[in-house]
């Protein structure tokens, strides 16, 4: 097997001690969660992942805060053996910052526990169902040469596929994870297969095909088993004696693998992908030492094996940025010389323009990187840094363990691979606005500048030539809106986390008044930058469920405009009293005034931290700020048209 | 490879598969002897054990294991074939 994926090796590998460590943090009275997660960043095989994740069962039955992991709950429906999973799943969503509880029922269950209401998985309310099930569990018919059998054999597979996921969105309204389908490494004709319609390779291709457009369509999320199998192959993939012995439906030394794709799935819908990718230079970006091999001394050509391998590097890290990944540069230079190659080398890829924050000096690495990420205003956990020198990477790890440092092999042409399998950057959907991400953090930087110019505040924002878009919650905003609410952390004044469907029910329901808001300036489109809930819990007044913004926009007086049009709103529909809480979360003291400054009065403060708030809608006058207001769609525009 | 050896190693073995330190392997010891050594943790067990000595076991030899004894018997067979 390839060591690369079998054993994590962009993981660090696990340290002697590890056994000591992990009855150390057992026997500890401190709050577990971030020792644990230390602990699950290495690479763990299968009794270590056993042992770690009952480690954080016995906190979580002793009820021991497992902060700052992040609960979440999921089903696994599947017809093998899961029970060696189960736990490697547990331990490996540590890693990724997830506190996951699974449930799991009995073996073999799949129908009944999706389509009884009050089934086991239903019951439990769990935030995901995976639905772990192989190709075994499908009804395939075989009809090799015959088109429309074939073509009845796929729609029936899809159609199970779909009645297990109404019957789970019905019952629980859970996000529904499915499987791809790994073929069987055996054939039948030999190549034939993969073009004969109704062989099992060319049924499983169209089923895995219209299963990836089926979950694109409706919400819901795949987990490219097929793919993974395909990366690792086949054979190595399906181990037959372990199904014989055990229904293990694939290879026990590659659960460790899978688990970690199933963890950065979940990390994913939770919003925790990382963001931003920061790159050393010097034997990462290029080869060699640009301060002592000088311009024409780096090795960065095509046709030169070494600088093929670099560029690779430098292919990779453009093709995350036209994603949407901000990139980043920290390289122990001078800036002069640092920024020599972007601006005079033929061969470079990357240009100065790419870069977001550029960060050449003799200062160490973890100071760049924190300035790196206050520059963004992006998170640590948010960053991940490419360097091929084991003593930074070493130094990064122990004082910012938040970063993800993948480990690099000797061979710079695996530099890339590495990065990629390591899987930082998973998302489980993609959003127009996505595409657009790297850039506005780039304009970021130019306001920041303009800022500096024009001096007042108002007199900047009224230069900005803002026009600020108001709607209510519909399909097409759905996927960033969800987006937001998962990954939003400073500027959320609840934190509270939907899912698709729920957001979904959120926009249909009456009773629920939504807003997404959209800022354009002189710059260019920022896209979405803000998402509002009001539930009305009782006549006459909005709870504010939710209220957060991207951080792109800090300063620019978007809350005030926000507050204006939801007073708006609530004028027309009778509300006379706005209420609203701050839940104070480890990243959100940002917002601890926000209700204060908009001129709510505080009407409680619990020991915790969280604040309730009110507003009398009627005199409330919140400040304006210099920008065009467009308000789109809502119903009483309708209505004051009809009328 | 002697027998001491591997009774050493499979001590190392146990004691990381049913994280119990206590544990010292002997050849008339049995799943019964072992707390939380069911059919699971046998799979997970027989898989360590390959992975630890570089073999790997028929599912034949592996459904004839009684006791350690056997086992030991087992993987002797293969060090010294």
């Amino acid at each position: 097997m390839n060591p690369l994926y079998a054993e994590l090796q962009w993981l660090p590998r696990v340290p002697d001690d590890f056994s000591d460590r992990l009855k150390a943090v057992r026997n500890s009275a401190d709050p577990p969660g971030g020792a644990l997660q230390a602990l699950a960043s290495y690479f763990l095989d299968l009794n270590q992942l056993n042992k770690l994740a009952k480690t954080i069962e016995k906190a979580r039955a002793a009820r021991a805060s497992l902060d700052p992991l992040t609960p979440f709950r999921l089903a696994v429906l599947s017809n093998s053996t899961i029970d060696l999973i189960v736990p490697a799943l547990v331990a490996s969503a540590a890693r990724h910052g997830i506190a996951l509880e699974v449930i799991q029922p009995s073996y073999d269950q799949v129908a009944q526990e999706a389509l009884t209401p009050d089934s086991k998985v239903n019951s439990s309310k769990p935030d995901a169902v995976l639905l772990a099930i192989d190709y075994r569990a499908l009804p395939l018919k075989l009809s090799p040469g015959d088109a429309d059998t074939a073509s009845a054999t796929v729609q029936g597979a899809i159609g199970c596929l779909q009645a297990l996921r109404d019957g789970i969105k019905a019952n629980s309204n859970a996000v529904c994870i499915f499987h791809t389908f790994a073929p069987p490494a055996e054939m039948l004709f030999g190549s034939l297969d993969r073009a004969l319609k109704g062989t099992r390779r060319n049924l499983l291709d169209e089923i895995n095909r219209e299963l990836a457009d089926f979950t694109l369509a409706s919400g819901d999320v795949l987990l490219d088993v097929a793919g993974i199998a395909e990366t690792v192959g086949l054979a190595d993939w399906h181990n037959t004696q372990l199904w014989n012995m055990a229904k293990f439906s694939f290879s026990d030394e590659l659960i460790p693998l899978y688990a970690d794709h199933v963890a950065r799935t979940v990390a994913a819908i939770r919003g925790k992908s990382r963001k931003a990718l920061i790159l050393d230079l010097d034997n990462t970006v290029w080869g060699g030492v640009i301060g002592d091999d000088g311009l024409d001394g780096i090795q960065i050509a095509q046709g030169d094996a070494r600088g093929e391998a670099h560029l690779a590097v430098q292919h990779l890290a453009l093709d995350l940025r036209q994603r949407g990944i901000v990139l980043a540069v920290s390289s122990k230079n001078t800036d002069e010389a640092a920024r020599e190659p972007f601006e005079k080398h033929p061969e470079m890829l990357l240009k100065l323009d790419h870069i977001a924050v550029f960060q050449a000096n003799w200062n160490d690495k973890a100071t760049n990187i924190q300035a790196i990420a206050d520059e963004l205003s992006l998170g640590l956990d948010a960053m991940v840094f490419l360097d091929d020198n084991p003593v930074e990477r070493g130094l990064v790890r122990k004082l910012l363990p938040q970063v993800a440092v993948p480990e690099l092999p000797e061979e710079p042409a695996y530099y890339a691979r590495t990065l990629a399998a390591a899987g930082y950057f998973e998302a489980v959907a993609f959003a127009g606005e996505d595409l657009k991400r790297a850039g506005f953090y780039q304009d970021n930087a130019k306001r920041a500048t303009l800022q500096k110019q024009v001096g007042g505040v108002d007199a900047y924002l009224a230069s900005l030539d803002m026009t600020i878009t108001f709607q209510p919650f519909d399909a097409t905003g759905r996927a960033r809106i969800v987006q937001l609410i998962n990954k939003s952390n400073q500027y959320n004044l609840t934190t509270r986390r939907y899912t698709d469907p729920e957001v979904a029910a959120a926009e249909a329901d009456a009773e629920v008044f939504t807003l997404q808001v959209r800022l354009a300036d002189m710059f260019g489109d920022n896209g979405m930058i803000s998402v509002v809930i009001c539930r009305s819990l009782q006549p006459g007044v909005w709870d504010i469920d939710t209220w957060l913004m991207s951080c792109r926009v800090l300063g620019r007086k978007v809350e005030h405009m926000v507050l204006r049009e939801i007073l708006e709103h609530a004028r027309a529909a009778g509300v006379h009293t706005l209420t609203g809480a701050y839940r104070p979360t480890e990243k959100n003291k940002l917002v601890i005034d926000h209700f204060a400054k908009l001129g709510f009065a505080k009407v409680l403060e619990e020991e915790s931290g969280l604040t309730r708030w009110e507003l009398a809608v009627e005199g409330a006058t919140p400040e304006s700020a210099p920008m065009n207001v467009v308000s789109l769609g809502f119903l009483d525009d309708k209505e004051k048209l009809l009328a | 490879m002697d027998e001491g050896q591997i009774y050493a190693r499979l001590t190392e073995i146990f004691q990381d598969v049913f994280d119990e330190d206590s544990i010292v392997v002997t050849p008339a010891l049995t799943a019964k002897d072992v707390d939380g050594w069911d059919s699971l943790n046998h799979i997970r067990l027989i898989l360590t054990v390959e992975k630890a000595f570089k073999m790997k076991f028929s599912t034949s030899e592996i459904g004839s294991l009684q006791r350690v004894g056997d086992l030991v018997a087992l993987i002797q067979s293969r060090v010294q074939a």
